[in-house]
């Protein structure tokens, strides 16, 4: 029994963070249905961004605290924002009405090249860095549970953005605009929408989440590497999926379901060497049983 | 009279909370020329879609040759003898004139994969009757010159006439043609009416079509079915459609007989 | 791909096919004139126009985006590598071109059989679903080879004995090339190509969609199996990490490069590629940067491939 709640809760950690990289890619799909690989990448720069800025802000707010921690989220949300919007002008804008499948090819060459040239050694180098402690860390004993203050912090985090991300999407005209855009481009264009800000908001928005994702990936791992983003932002498509790509609450639940299921597998002996194919085998049965995913909506082709 | 080629019994089809087509019977009989006329969104090109294959009705059923056709896929229904034409031309584009028709005729090709490695003296007289009787079909609509080009650089109505040609060459008994007057010019209309007129005959098939122009409609359809709202509100002779008050209503849009829309 | 079939031009391919095994086999009567360095290199471009040939079936022809071409080729490896290391020192040296053969062609055979099973469902979904579900597979079967101690796990399979010679590597090439020009090339083969412009139009012209891809999906992966059984035995050692991802996009990178469905330009890119790093060497540790930016301004700039030219001649399907 104690083991069942500790994996859960080891479960819901790791799933909120894929949750939040998920999101991510969920909503790039939904306004330019495409996948883009770089996503993962720009998970990995938010925890270069918190890496190099810790040190700065911990001059003024000395770390481990709440206080510095918050400001070097934002920051490298921000910095992170920056760099996927300027990655969908440079890569994606031009190629906005080829073929999907060029801009997949598109997407996995900045992804590569982004994890390419920071493994140069004039960038980050390949080797693994550790993480500074941004917070101060407790684990809480609850009658034989550990539970450790970033897990908490982590799940709580998640909670929030997720709140946060329905407020903007339901509540606000930005919103309204990339659910019009969403719907269908060429109407929303009619309707005197600028594309071309709101993809660039969605992509800004996505990458700020997977900046956070990124840091708090980092703050559970040993340490960092210029490819530590390749298998969470896996894990975290294969959650958009299975929650039903393009459903927002879909990419929460899919990256829920995935953490759990994984912490549950990887606990499991003799699985535990198979926790990097259960996430595929999984994505597989979904797109082979329900395409559509969970909470996603099955489309009929126009003929 | 006879069975019929193709009936439709009921046929419904619903997406979501609307309903397309609804409650649609009609019988098409072997060799006929049947015209399905409508206002835009009528649900003509969605029967289309049932009767092919692409969307299963939710209710009701289609009978092909006395069969029913519910859960048969669109290559299986070709193979019994339905064969179309799209309203958005749907050709295949990055290959020659000459190969849309040839692709169409791997259907009744008897050789497969083995033949077409091994190329014997059989795959290559096969490969040769292949393309004579394909060409036979082009000419039959003035394409037989242009049958190496690239079918997405021909004009728009040579790439309504091939689509014409790549479902003949499947060997349809019922041929749906969709909106195929679309953008031609009336010569090219006239043109086109007489050779529908004439690939009935000669291949002995049944034409559905789908149009929008009345001149083509009323001058070479035998009969004529009248859809609004995904219903069926006419079925006659083009004098009777032409007569037929409902019809005036639904082109015209007139208050007589306006009923509810079903469910749209 | 847009090139007419002209039945009078395929008739003498069987006299290509088998003047190129010729080739082949005299050539490498001559290989041991050859440096070793510059024999390992031309045979790894004779393996890699085998994978990106084959891929090109999937991805050009047929239009299936595949990203799981070398999860084919581990299966095939592992496989022909795990039967000579067996049958190899049981057997005559005399018979040790059939022990070849037979891992060559069991290697292809359960790479197809693999091909099949993933392919059959997975063919339903489309376009990027399916890139992703190529991919998924390519990872799982990592992650199985990782796991299973009798192919040597995560340390690799070593010791394989050195069957891949030059004629063994361009005589297959050369069957490769020839099966998929031929199956092309044909009136069932146009099907391939139908598919690839319009599903929904093929279906309605009796061409079945599922049949078409999941031929080329078992073909390429046969041939993709073949080409993991050479480099077993031309590398004479496997790891698994040699077959990831990185070098399914490898295999990609050429299909796109020489030119979607267009076999000529697929070969010359395969030669280009696997010259490309050599050619790089000094400034190896820029090399993957280049590389991934050729990738990012060839799909801005020529998406249709550098490697085509005038669709006139046609020679090219």
């Amino acid at each position: 029994m104690d083991w069942l709640l500790q994996q859960l809760i080891n479960g819901l950690a790791l799933g909120s963070i894929y949750a939040l990289i998920a999101l991510g890619y969920t909503m790039v799909y939904g306004v330019l249905r495409f996948i883009n690989f770089a996503h993962a990448d720009v998970l990995m720069l938010g925890a270069y961004a918190a890496y190099f800025l810790a040190p700065a802000v911990g001059g003024i707010f000395p770390l481990p605290s709440f206080t510095g921690t918050l400001i070097i989220l934002l920051l490298s949300a921000m910095i992170c924002a920056g760099i996927g919007i300027l990655i969908e002008i440079l890569a994606y804008r031009p190629l906005r009405h080829r073929p999907r499948l060029t801009v997949l090819i598109t997407a996995i060459g900045v992804s590569l090249l982004i994890e390419f040239t920071c493994q140069h050694k004039a960038v980050f180098g390949a080797d693994t860095k550790p993480f500074p402690q941004l917070l101060p860390e407790h684990d809480f004993n609850l009658g034989g549970l550990v539970i450790s203050s970033n897990d908490l912090v982590v799940v709580v985090t998640t909670l929030l953005l997720l709140g946060i991300m329905w407020f903007i999407v339901q509540r606000t005209k930005m919103g309204t605009a990339m659910r019009a855009v969403s719907f269908n481009q060429q109407a929303a264009a009619l309707m005197g929408i600028n594309i071309n800000r709101i993809i660039s908001f969605t992509f800004g928005l996505g990458s700020a989440l997977a900046a956070v994702a990124g840091i708090l990936y980092a703050m559970k791992a040993p340490g960092i590497d210029p490819l530590m983003g390749v298998q969470p932002g896996l894990r975290a498509f294969i959650a958009a999926v299975l929650g039903g790509i393009g459903s927002l609450p879909g990419a929460a639940l899919g990256g829920l379901l995935l953490g759990l299921l994984e912490t549950f597998a990887g606990g499991i002996s003799g699985l535990s060497n198979y926790r990097d194919g259960i996430a595929f085998a999984i994505l597989i049965l979904i797109l082979l049983f329900k395409p559509a995913g969970l909470l996603g909506k099955a489309t009929i082709e126009k003929v | 009279m006879s069975q019929p080629l193709l009936k439709l019994d009921h046929a419904t089809i619903r997406f979501g909370g609307l309903t397309a087509v609804s409650k649609f019977s009609l019988e098409v009989q072997p060799c006929e020329l049947i015209g399905l006329i409508g206002p835009n969104g009528a649900g003509k090109t969605t029967a289309f879609n049932m009767i092919t294959g692409v969307y299963q009705p939710t209710e009701g059923h289609i009978h092909l040759n006395g069969k029913s056709i519910a859960g048969v896929k669109p290559h299986a229904l070709t193979r019994e003898g339905i064969a179309r034409t799209f309203q958005n031309i749907r050709l295949f584009g990055s290959l020659s004139v000459l190969d849309n028709v040839r692709a169409a005729m791997q259907l009744h090709c008897k050789h497969g994969v083995r033949a077409a490695l091994w190329r014997g003296a059989n795959f290559r007289k096969l490969e040769g009757d292949v393309e004579s009787r394909a060409i036979e079909l082009l000419e039959i609509f003035k394409l037989g010159d242009l049958k190496d080009e690239e079918a997405k650089s021909l004009p728009y109505g040579d790439q309504r006439k091939l689509e014409i040609v790549r479902a003949l060459a499947t060997r349809p008994k019922l041929l749906l043609l969709d909106e195929p007057a679309a953008g031609m010019n009336p010569t090219e209309k006239e043109e086109l009416m007489h050779l529908i007129r004439f690939i009935k005959d000669k291949f002995q098939i049944a034409v559905m079509l789908v149009e929008h122009d009345m001149t083509v409609v009323m001058g070479i359809c035998e009969r004529i079915a009248v859809l609004e709202y995904g219903i069926k509100i006419a079925e006659g002779t083009p004098e009777q459609i032409q007569r037929d008050p409902k019809v005036i209503a639904a082109y015209l849009g007139t208050e007589t007989e306006k009923e509810e829309p079903a469910d749209a | 791909m847009s090139s007419t079939l002209n039945p009078s031009s395929t008739v003498g391919a069987k006299r290509w096919l088998i003047a190129g095994i010729a080739l082949a086999v005299v050539v490498s009567m001559f290989s041991a004139q050859f440096n070793r360095y510059h024999l390992g290199i031309i045979i790894d471009i004779g393996i890699n126009i085998i994978l990106a040939v084959s891929l090109n079936l999937i991805n050009g022809h047929t239009g299936q985006f595949s990203l799981g071409h070398a999860g084919f080729m581990a299966v095939g490896g592992y496989t022909a590598a795990k039967i000579s290391l067996v049958a190899s020192p049981l057997l005559p040296p005399a018979l040790q071109p059939v022990i070849f053969l037979f891992a060559l062609l069991a290697g292809g055979g359960l790479a197809a059989l693999t091909g099949l099973g993933v392919g059959v469902p997975s063919l339903r979904l489309r376009g990027d679903y399916l890139a992703i579900v190529t991919l998924g597979f390519g990872e799982i079967i990592r992650v199985i080879v990782q796991n299973m101690e009798s192919v040597g796990a995560a340390s690799g399979l070593k010791g394989i004995p050195k069957f891949t010679t030059l004629g063994w590597t361009f005589s297959l090439a050369a069957v490769t090339i020839y099966f998929v020009t031929a199956l092309v090339n044909s009136t069932y083969g146009r099907g391939f190509i139908a598919v690839s412009d319009d599903e929904v139009a093929a279906s309605s012209m009796g061409i079945n969609p599922v049949r078409y891809k999941v031929t080329a999906f078992v073909t390429g992966a046969f041939f993709a199996g073949i080409a993991g059984g050479l480099y077993a035995h031309h590398k004479q050692f496997l790891s698994p990490t040699g077959f990831d991802f990185l070098k399914s996009i490898d295999i990609v990178v050429m299909v796109i490069l020489g030119g979607m469905g267009r076999t000529a330009g697929v070969v010359v890119a395969a030669i280009v590629l696997t010259l490309l790093p050599e050619v790089l060497r000094q400034f190896s540790e820029y090399r993957m940067i280049i590389y991934s930016l050729l990738i990012i301004v060839l799909m801005m700039a020529r998406p249709q491939g550098l490697f085509t030219w005038n669709r006139k001649k046609g020679g090219a399907a």
